[in-house]
């Protein structure tokens, strides 16, 4: 081993600090009272909380839905993207990214205006739609890519065996292109159950998704329960992981 | 054959379509006075005099939003760029256990929501009693970009030869001037694309920036969008800001891809 491994102390030292240590303190808050006492009481009011439990119930619906929403739209999408014969250019990839430079919040302001324009009413439908097209690029690009540095002689092999198209897609394509989904269903799953501002925007505050309460908690100075519900979080973030690799492993 | 070309292009087009209609929709109402997003009162360009004469309500409250976003950004980027730089090359250098701690370790501010990222460090800094306003928000901004510098700067350590960095300090190379000569040029345009993604992230930010600037009214384009939103009245200027924003982006893209497609015309 070489000097030059060293230099990575200084961002060893920024992540224990700014990512480990920070994620530390959410578990000793959440099991802290107010004054500083060992309390399972933060985590027992969220288990017992009727409201809470539900709002964490619809959060994840709302994630699941638009997880598969974001797959069914954005696969085809990337497939056709990857696809030299049917798209030459770069520039159209490009153009499914460009909008993330435009502030979201602006750009799920200027949804919701659009909904109210066309008279729909505002709610879970509209909350759907807005999150899947904020969240769109983030399934489209993961998966482009895995399906663009991909060997198509696989393809090519299994259709020369005389596989037919469909068949060449279900056991060759689409296991290959697994990593890619997965990595999509990570950008979009996880920040979908976390979301507060689009949320409220979307639905005009009628409904409230998991990150709103975490947000609501943590600005009225409750962070004890704040730090209970971001463990919450936590813990589904660390079992979504530990799924993903395993599924990764296998293939 | 031919239909199925057709069906593909149209899909995509139908995609574009919907993913940039509340674009044009916020450009085509910046041409309006109204207050309200939707609501036309017929052609007028005030929107946009007013941007620049700065003769609107609020309008340094506008104007300090948007340079804050831009310095926090700059200045999280650069820093980011820095530290993943050096980063990854300690990593590229490292073995077995020592390598996969730092990997994992690089990888959670990237699968962490941006909630979870906001919330811990405001618990960060609330226990270790540091007052929040732009240091703290730049540093929350260097944790959830530097591990994207890093992801973009290792592969660029496994294309280039190692031996050329130990030749050049044989040769008799300062370990600054190999340093500056040799390695800062191949890891260029990974470092590049880390800055880029990473300015470009710190631009979108809203949760992890809500979380960590304090009270003493720090805002950037996104939190005071949002709190704006919250009062009830947009800042009609947004509208034109927004627009010049989007096409000042979409003529740095043009030019870059035009570029690009030259280049590998020639090559």
């Amino acid at each position: 081993m070489n000097k030059r491994s060293s230099w990575a102390l200084p961002y060893f030292i920024f992540l224990v600090l700014f990512v480990v240590l920070p994620l530390l303190l959410i578990i000793v808050y959440a099991l802290q009272d107010g004054s500083g006492r060992f309390t399972l009481s933060n985590l027992g009011k969220f288990f017992t909380d009727r409201d809470s439990l539900s709002t964490f119930a619809l959060s994840l619906e709302v994630a699941i839905e638009n997880t598969l929403l974001c797959i069914l739209i954005g696969y085809p999408a990337a497939y056709i993207l990857a696809d030299k014969q049917l798209n030459r250019s770069a520039v159209t990839v490009v153009l499914f990214i460009l909008p993330m430079w435009i502030n979201a919040l602006m750009r799920t302001l200027a949804t919701a205006e659009l909904f109210t324009m066309a008279g729909v009413h505002l709610g879970k439908g509209t909350l759907l739609f807005g999150m899947c097209y904020d969240y769109l690029p983030f399934m489209i690009y993961p998966i482009y890519n895995q399906l663009n540095k991909m060997d198509k002689s696989y393809a090519e092999a299994a259709q020369d065996l005389g596989a037919t198209p469909g068949e060449v897609f279900r056991k060759v394509t689409l296991p290959l292109s697994m990593p890619g989904v997965w990595s999509g269903v990570m950008m979009v799953f996880m920040p979908t159950v976390s979301t507060f501002a689009i949320a409220e925007f979307l639905t005009n505050n009628k409904i409230k998704l998991f990150g709103t309460i975490i947000q609501e908690n943590i600005n009225n100075s409750m962070w004890n329960y704040g730090a209970a519900l971001s463990l919450v979080m936590l813990v589904i973030i660390a079992i979504t992981t530990v799924l993903q690799k395993e599924d990764a492993d296998e293939s | 054959m031919k239909a199925k070309t057709l069906a593909a292009r149209a899909y995509i087009w139908l995609l574009l379509v919907v993913l940039y209609a509340p674009i044009v929709f916020i450009a085509i109402f910046s041409f309006t006075e109204a207050k309200s997003l939707g609501n036309w009162t017929g052609f007028s360009v005030n929107l946009y005099r007013n941007l620049f004469t700065g003769a609107m309500q609020n309008s340094s409250a506008l104007i300090s939003a948007v340079e804050n976003t831009l310095l926090i950004a700059l200045a999280a980027a650069a820093a980011a760029t820095l530290l993943g730089t050096l980063a990854a090359i300690g990593i590229y250098n490292m073995k077995g256990k020592k390598r996969q701690t730092l990997t994992f370790l690089n990888n959670i501010p990237m699968i962490n929501p941006d909630i979870i990222t906001g919330v811990s460090l405001f618990l960060l800094f609330v226990f270790l009693s540091i007052s929040q306003g732009y240091l703290t928000v730049i540093l929350a901004h260097i944790t959830f970009c530097t591990p994207y510098v890093v992801l973009n700067v290792l592969p660029k350590l496994s294309q280039m030869n190692p031996n050329v960095y130990e030749a050049a300090l044989d040769l008799g190379a300062t370990p600054s001037q190999a340093l500056w000569k040799v390695l800062v040029p191949a890891l260029r345009p990974g470092m590049i694309s880390g800055f880029i993604l990473s300015f470009t992230m710190s631009l979108d930010d809203f949760a992890v920036t809500f979380f960590t600037r304090g009270t003493i009214g720090l805002d950037t384009l996104s939190t005071y969008i949002y709190a704006d939103a919250r009062k009830g009245g947009l800042t009609p200027e947004l509208k034109p800001l927004m627009t010049l924003l989007f096409l000042a982006v979409l003529a740095v893209l043009l030019v870059i891809n035009i570029r690009q497609s030259k280049n590998s015309e020639k090559a």
